[in-house]
């Protein structure tokens, strides 16, 4: 038999339509339309899932966004499933794979179970007090086994393939919910023109509208209106309808978060689809008309599966054709629960008894259900229930003046539920809105808005059908109003039907049970009972903060969306404090949980981080070079050559260089035109170097500091007119340098004639580098005369390379050896580099890489910024005193440079190191001392910095940073490793050519 | 006070829980203490509790304008390691992995120190050798790190992704193993039972609004919202709230007060082993032992006091964590919150005294201050009960910021060549 | 995000476009070298960091790149004023009222 708790006829399914899915692996059939809880209901099937502490049964509770219990995981392919869903909110399509989720071996029998048997010791808090002895057990036998008995569903393991993407948006009014309200606000707004957003977290928008089945608005059946306002709104070119998107944070500024589910209801995906979408949404106004949300109420055994929310039953009843038991019983407070009995027992189902707490409910309403047959209680409390998967019968207590006195039994096997109506005041808190305790509804309410929001409809406390679409108009029209200066009426919609909710009642119901052996339960996830949240003010957690942090109730992933208010009364009473003296736990971002997916959108591999390519990256690809990340940028490390490894291509690359020629892309360079009347004395200002005298066609080594004194930058500087230095920066360090220098000239000295522009993209960078670097170039270089007493070591020209491509040639070296970098537009960079190249091939050079460059570079005792210095190196610690202009009454950095610490005897100093045995390869990073085996504790003298195979010095070389290190030359210090010391002298910094005659060749 | 136990927990299950008392007392001010401490996060808390228990120094008030462990200590991501770089932050952070050891014993309170190891993970050559100069410096003061390879990493972290195919690939990681993790909370609650137990006055919902100087200058109490409460030395550990605090003493702080995100996903089984950091793409995450995914975000550009920052900042991070570990794209954020955390120009904490004789000060944790709260409270108490620095925190003055003496753990993330 | 107003630009952009950059009004001292080391530190490094209203630093640095100073509440993030560098700091003392959060009394 399938579908047993179908309906004859209504509902907003397509029953032509069956639907097969599978839950735990048996195959079950709904119709199109379903949710996978109706569907479950329909056949009958209430145990869904285990609660997370006392793997307690649990029914389906809501039919909405802030089911505690039905979570359940769902699966596409293997290991790529989604945990944690709610069965209320997951569509069914035709091959659905749904499982159950916390319970071992089935969701029938499940071992964990036993933590319910011992659920008078697993109180609130109760993990605090043990597993404390003995001490190892805790990471050994203890946190293994809570870890495993906690957690919901499976976490996926396969790699998600699925693409999300992403939308920013602007319009002038959002509204997030699509009920009565946010459609009424929606017309409203679209009538004065305004672009509106309106989205709605469910599969249909209509909100209540969906299940009014008794209501008429504009004198038509509620469905009937809702359908010709929906096509009203759709037709409007100016209006954006967000179905499966649900507004999940409100930002500062109006800045509206949502997140659309775009296919996870299809079977078949149009592969052309993402998945998910997020949307980023800058509106003008917001309109939040996000309803209300039935509260629960708090008796013994609330949790068993069976129980339900009364509104969620007629939800089932009306919009889905589902009865949500054979014999239902309804236990309320609220008038609403009168509704769900009259529309189930319309629809065919058998109401056993309307059991109202209040002594005196609507009468009308009474009158209603009895002429119905319905047998109608009042002052009467639920008092337990029995059944353990799913629920047999209700006790029912009769109240008199407080207390209770047993009223029999109640053969059901479902139970509705209303205790009231939570306005949900989430978005509204969430953009820091204020809330105001309504003492006459039990309830918070909006108060006064922080940002462009208003709140409309039963949100805001507005009950009724007819005042919440009233309510809904106001708010679309003002938010209008606001945002476009354009004033209109809003929309006036007759309605009639769609009761207010009358009656509430907040924290734990009276009974005649033992008070010691029974549970009712605050938050269902988490399986918070009353007794938790008094066990909590008893020890003394009288913060609202502190109850929920020490019971985890409104923890769960329905975020207290139906305990936090029943909580906060127990507490109150506990604390015997009003409720808004007791506070409110603060609502925050998501609404609803979010997919990790959906909020990285399309940032994934190469979108994760721009790839910054020179224009010879091509060129290096394909003769096989390997590539390493410097900031964005995709490197040449080296080119090996027939399998090479690293180290054997580095040797050779070294040695081409130093014998013959090398080539290398330098175009990742920074570059930075500086040009104005004042440019060389803002340089003057911003580097340590004088810049005043430098003529131009020079070029000058700059050493650059932050203002605390500490070395940032370098590079080389071209003058190339008076007006107009080419300087360069550290591949990393462009942008960053940039800012630096446009602090200073637009904050500080706004009086300086100057004008920065970053030209890093404006130039590629071919250097060529070794003794026959002139040879490699010459026949290509059409008007730049390149004998050393034209332009020796340190100078450059401007001209032209391969008839008519601009260069700027500079002759300068981070090798050692006489070179050249020829700086030409990116578009020609390819072309030159090839020309270059097959000059360098012929002339038995190489193309190398960055690693080969750190080689090179340390031989000479260079310093790369951000190797050998970390930020806290000085340019004396660095032996550079002579970059530092000694006439200069001030720069960037030079007043820092006098503080105490910074001329301080026993500063780190900038060494080279050998190793004793000739052979040892220091690792970089390794630290260095007096003694061999030092003390532990012992501060080291200094650290590595760099350490290459010389192929020059023909054995490893290293730089290290070491305390008062030029004063050390020639002592044996220590670099202890794991495996044992290493010996080392210390020497000058330079291996190669101290003189420098290399370069002038 | 009764003690924690199994057995008391059984004890007390037998007449269903109605025997238990309040872990703390809710006292009314006194007219005045020997030494107030401002700010009731676990920095403060564990201040009071060794001031009394080390110092006995009793006669001791916790001020705290809300609720006690509201701040940043109930707000972050609770990672516990001490594998930093420079002498003295090893020193510092080391001496608090000394004490997370046996601290659920001290404190007969169970916070769930969990030495499931942290990972700091390298994508870059510049990354390897700053990690491997911190795992050479860390192995001379016996601070535990190891350096992994990227292989050796998986191995550690199932789920990492070591492929080619992500922005940044894992080059390696350095590992401490006996970093972790505790359930911060517990860590507030646990030194507030244990420093009201020495009779140490906790004060609730006190919120300080000036500083009184005697004549001499000396500190001579707090104007609070209760009322004015007379003290011979003042404690400052107000975390991101420490500059205003200072500024009714007429103190500058080096200080900014900058919004710090975190998330957590909804709970599943146990998947995640580990922590796992990495600088270079900005993702932090473990699983907590209630099966959430917890990670931490970075910080906003600006100062802010609303504890709440923007999208963009948890968006990078997600995306960072879908990088490394891309099953978990399917995974949902639950939460998402902010913290307002005090930032100084080094990066480290000022840990000492102050131009204002009786004035003390601890702040500028940053975004990671958790894992020094035992260290931070009891070298802290020393310098109050002492009117002196313990060796441990005297290179972390404020004074540093005038002779140069930074000690810069930025510079570790130094300038990328 | 933030919604930011570039004086020069006289737009509304988000917050992405914008570099922060401190603190304003701090300026660079004319002749750092006769400053004793107290005076430099408290330049270099002591700042207001106010609960309230900040005059502060943006730079437009992915639109027109210019520096300007904003005053803006750090308790509701609410701009109150831009203006261009160099321009006085506004007479603008008092925030509007601060969003304190009622659930938690921060």
């Amino acid at each position: 038999m399938t579908q047993i708790r179908r309906t004859r006829s209504g509902g907003r399914i397509d029953r032509s339509q069956p639907v097969r899915f599978t839950f735990d692996g048996r195959e079950l059939t709904g119709f199109a339309g379903d949710t996978l809880a109706s569907a479950l209901l329909a056949n009958d099937e209430h145990l869904v899932g285990r609660s997370f502490k006392y793997h307690r049964p649990r029914g389906i509770l809501t039919a909405g966004s802030e089911e505690p219990n039905a979570l359940v995981g769902v699966t596409r392919s293997p290991g790529s499933g989604t945990p944690n869903l709610r069965a209320t909110q997951v569509e069914l399509h035709e091959g659905l794979s749904a499982r159950s989720q916390n319970r071992f071996p089935s969701l029938g029998f499940d071992i964990g179970a036993v933590n319910d048997l011992l659920s008078p010791l697993f109180v609130a808090g109760f993990y605090y007090k043990t597993f404390m002895w003995p001490k190892s057990f805790w990471n050994r036998v203890y946190e293994p086994f809570i870890r495993a008995a906690a957690g919901l569903g499976v976490a996926p393991t396969a790699p998600d393939r699925d693409r999300y993407a992403n939308r920013y948006a602007h319009c002038d009014v959002l509204i997030a919910g699509a009920g009565p309200a946010g459609i009424a606000a929606a017309l409203s707004a679209a009538e004065v023109g305004a672009r509106v957003i309106l989205a709605d977290e469910q599969a249909e928008m209509g909100g209540a509208l969906l299940h009014e089945t008794g209501a008429t608005v504009e004198r038509q059946p509620a469905d009937r209106w809702l359908e010709a306002a929906l096509a009203e709104l759709a037709a409007n070119p100016r209006v954006t309808l967000l179905l499966r998107t649900t507004a999940f944070g409100y930002f500062n500024h109006n800045y509206i978060a949502l997140g659309e589910r775009v296919t996870d209801h299809l079977a078949v995906p149009d592969p052309d689809l993402p998945r998910e979408r997020l949307w980023q949404v800058r509106a003008r106004q917001v309109v939040i008309a996000a309803g209300s949300i039935e509260r629960p109420l708090v008796f013994p055994e609330n949790d068993r599966p069976g129980v339900m929310l009364a509104e969620a039953g007629r939800i089932y009843a009306n919009r889905y054709g589902v009865l949500p038991g054979r014999s239902i019983a309804v236990a309320t407070a609220c008038d609403t629960a009168y509704r769900a009995a009259l529309d189930i027992h319309a629809a065919g189902g058998s109401i056993a008894v309307i059991a109202d707490l209040r002594e005196r409910p609507d009468e009308a309403l009474v009158a209603e259900a009895r002429a119905a047959g319905i047998r109608v209680e009042t002052s009467c409390v639920v008092t337990g229930v029995l059944g353990r998967k799913r629920v047999r019968s209700v006790l029912l207590g009769r109240l008199r003046s407080g207390s209770v006195t047993a009223a029999g039994t109640v053969n059901a096997d479902c139970l509705l539920m209303s205790g009231g109506w939570t306005p949900n005041v989430s978005l509204h808190s969430q953009s820091r809105g204020k809330l105001v305790w309504d003492a006459e509804r039990g309830a918070y309410l909006p108060g006064a808005a922080v940002q462009a929001e208003r709140s409309a409809g039963s949100c805001a406390g507005v009950d009724g059908l007819a005042a919440v679409l009233a309510d809904g108009a106001h708010a679309g029209a003002e938010a209008a109003r606001e945002a476009t200066g354009t004033a209109h009426a809003p929309r006036q919609i007759v309605a009639e039907g769609g009761e207010a909710g009358i009656g509430w009642v907040l924290g734990a119901l009276p009974h005649d049970r033992d008070a010691a052996r029974v549970r009712a339960f605050v938050d269902y996830q988490n399986d918070v009972t009353a007794k938790d949240v008094k066990l909590a003010v008893r020890e003394g957690m009288h913060s609202i903060e502190h109850i929920k942090r020490y019971t985890t109730t409104g923890m769960a992933t329905d975020q207290g969306r139906l305990s936090n208010m029943n909580a906060l009364s127990i507490a109150s009473t506990a604390l015997n404090r009003p409720v808004p003296e007791v506070g409110l736990t603060t609502f925050r971002q998501p609404y609803t949980p979010v997919s990790f997916g959906t909020l990285a959108t399309t940032s994934r591999g190469d979108l994760f981080d721009p790839v910054r390519k020179t224009p010879i990256h091509g060129w290096a690809a394909g003769q096989g070079a390997a590539f390493e990340d410097v900031s964005l940028w995709k490197r040449a490390w080296y080119f090996p050559r027939g399998g090479e490894d690293m180290h054997r291509a580095v040797e050779r690359e070294c040695r081409t260089v130093r014998e013959s020629v090398g080539l290398f892309d330098a175009s990742t360079l920074g570059k930075i035109e500086v040009v104005g009347p004042d440019a060389a004395e803002f340089l003057n200002r911003i580097y340590t170097n004088p810049w005043l005298k430098l003529g131009p066609g020079r070029l000058r080594y700059g050493l650059m500091l932050n203002e605390a004194g500490f070395i940032m930058d370098d590079g080389v500087v071209g003058r190339l007119a008076e007006d107009r230095f080419h300087v360069t920066t550290t591949t990393g360090g462009a942008p960053r340098v940039l800012a630096h220098m446009e602090d200073y000239l637009q904050t500080e000295w706004p009086d300086l004639k100057v004008w920065l522009t970053s030209t890093t993209e404006q130039w590629a960078v071919i250097a060529v580098q070794g003794p026959k670097a002139r040879e490699a170039i010459a026949p290509l270089v059409d008007d730049i005369d390149l004998a050393t007493e034209a332009l020796p070591h340190m100078s450059m020209r401007e001209g032209h390379v391969m008839g008519g491509i601009p260069c700027r040639l500079f002759r300068m070296s981070f090798t050692g050896e006489a070179g050249y970098e020829l700086n030409v537009p990116p578009s020609r960079a390819r072309e030159v580099w090839e020309a270059v190249w097959a000059n360098v091939e012929k002339l038995g050079g190489c193309a190398y890489g960055t690693e080969t460059m750190h080689v090179l570079r340390a031989e000479k005792g260079y310093i790369i910024v951000g190797q050998e210095t970390d930020g806290t190196v000085t340019p004396d610690d660095v032996g550079m005193s002579w970059a530092i202009g000694k006439k200069k009454r001030d720069f960037v950095g030079m007043r820092s440079l006098a503080r105490p610490d910074l001329v301080a005897e026993g500063r780190k100093q900038l060494v080279g190191l050998l190793t004793r045995d000739g052979t040892a390869l220091l690792e970089e990073g390794a630290q260095i001392t007096r003694e061999a085996v030092p003390a532990l504790k012992t501060p080291a003298l200094g650290h590595v910095t760099s350490s290459y195979v010389s192929p020059a010095a023909g054995r490893p070389i290293a730089l290290a940073m070491i305390a008062d290190g030029r004063a050390r030359m020639g002592e044996t210090l220590h670099v202890p490793m794991p495996e044992g010391a290493i010996t080392v002298e210390v020497v000058p910094p330079v291996f190669v050519d101290p003189e420098g005659a290399r370069l002038n060749v | 006070m009764t003690r924690f136990s199994f057995w008391e927990l059984a004890r007390k299950a037998l007449n269903a829980h109605q025997d238990w008392g309040d872990q703390w007392r809710k006292p009314e001010p006194k007219p005045a203490y020997d030494v107030l401490i401002i700010g009731a996060g676990g920095h403060g808390l564990a201040t009071a509790y060794y001031l009394a228990r080390e110092h006995g120094v009793t006669n001791v008030a916790v001020l705290e304008k809300g609720w006690l462990g509201g701040g940043n200590t109930g707000r972050n991501t609770t990672i516990v390691r001490s594998n930093y770089l420079w002498e003295e932050s090893e020193a510092l952070y080391d001496h608090a992995m000394d004490l997370w050891q046996d601290l659920s014993q001290e404190l007969n309170y169970n916070v769930m120190y969990s030495a499931r190891g942290v990972m700091m993970l390298a994508h870059t050559v510049h990354d390897i050798q700053v990690f491997k100069r911190h795992v050479h410096a860390n192995r001379l003061a016996g601070v535990q790190n190891e350096w992994l390879t990227a292989e050796e990493a998986k191995a550690f972290c199932p789920p990492l992704n070591i492929g080619k195919n992500i922005r940044y690939p894992v080059l390696g990681a350095a590992l401490q193993r006996k970093g972790g993790v505790a359930r911060h909370d517990a860590v507030a609650w646990g030194y507030a039972r244990g420093a009201d137990k020495y009779g140490v006055d906790i004060i609730q919902n006190c919120a300080v609004t000036g500083i009184r100087r005697n004549a001499d200058g000396l500190v001579a109490g707090v104007e609070t919202s209760r009322g004015f409460i007379g003290a011979k030395k003042v404690g400052v550990v107000a975390a991101g709230h420490t500059s205003t605090v200072m500024d009714m003493a007429g103190v500058r702080m080096p200080l900014e007060s900058n919004p710090l995100q975190a998330l957590v996903s909804e709970p599943v089984k146990p998947c995640f082993p580990c922590v796992v950091m990495s600088n270079t793409v900005h993702a932090y995450v473990s699983q907590s032992d209630k099966g959430e995914l917890v990670i931490g975000a970075g910080t906003d550009q600006y100062v802010s006091y609303s504890q709440t920052g923007g999208l963009q900042i948890t968006t990078h991070t997600v995306d960072a964590i879908c990088e490394l570990f891309p099953m978990f794209r399917r995974m949902r954020m639950l939460r998402n919150w902010g913290g307002i955390v005090d930032v100084t120009p080094d990066r480290s904490p000022i840990i000492g005294k102050t131009p204002v004789p009786g004035l003390f000060v601890n702040c500028g944790w940053g975004t990671g201050g958790f894992k020094a709260t035992p260290g931070s409270g009891h070298v802290f108490a020393h310098t109050i009960a002492r009117d002196d620095p313990h060796p441990i925190n005297a290179p972390f003055t404020l004074d540093r910021f005038r002779t140069g003496r930074l000690i810069d753990e930025a510079a570790a993330a130094a300038v990328a060549h | 995000m933030l919604l930011i107003q570039c004086p020069y630009c006289a737009v509304e952009r988000p917050e992405l476009e914008f570099r922060y950059g401190g603190e304003a009004h701090i300026a660079r001292p004319e002749s750092p070298s006769e400053l004793t080391d107290e005076q430099w530190a408290d330049f270099l490094y002591m700042r207001s960091n106010p609960k309230g209203v900040m005059a502060e630093r943006w730079r437009h640095v992915h639109g027109c790149g210019r520096f300007f100073n904003a005053l803006r509440d750090t308790v509701s993030d609410r701009f109150l004023a831009v203006y261009k560098a160099g321009e006085p700091r506004p007479a603008i003392e008092v925030s509007a009222p601060a969003a304190p959060n009622k659930e938690t009394g921060r």
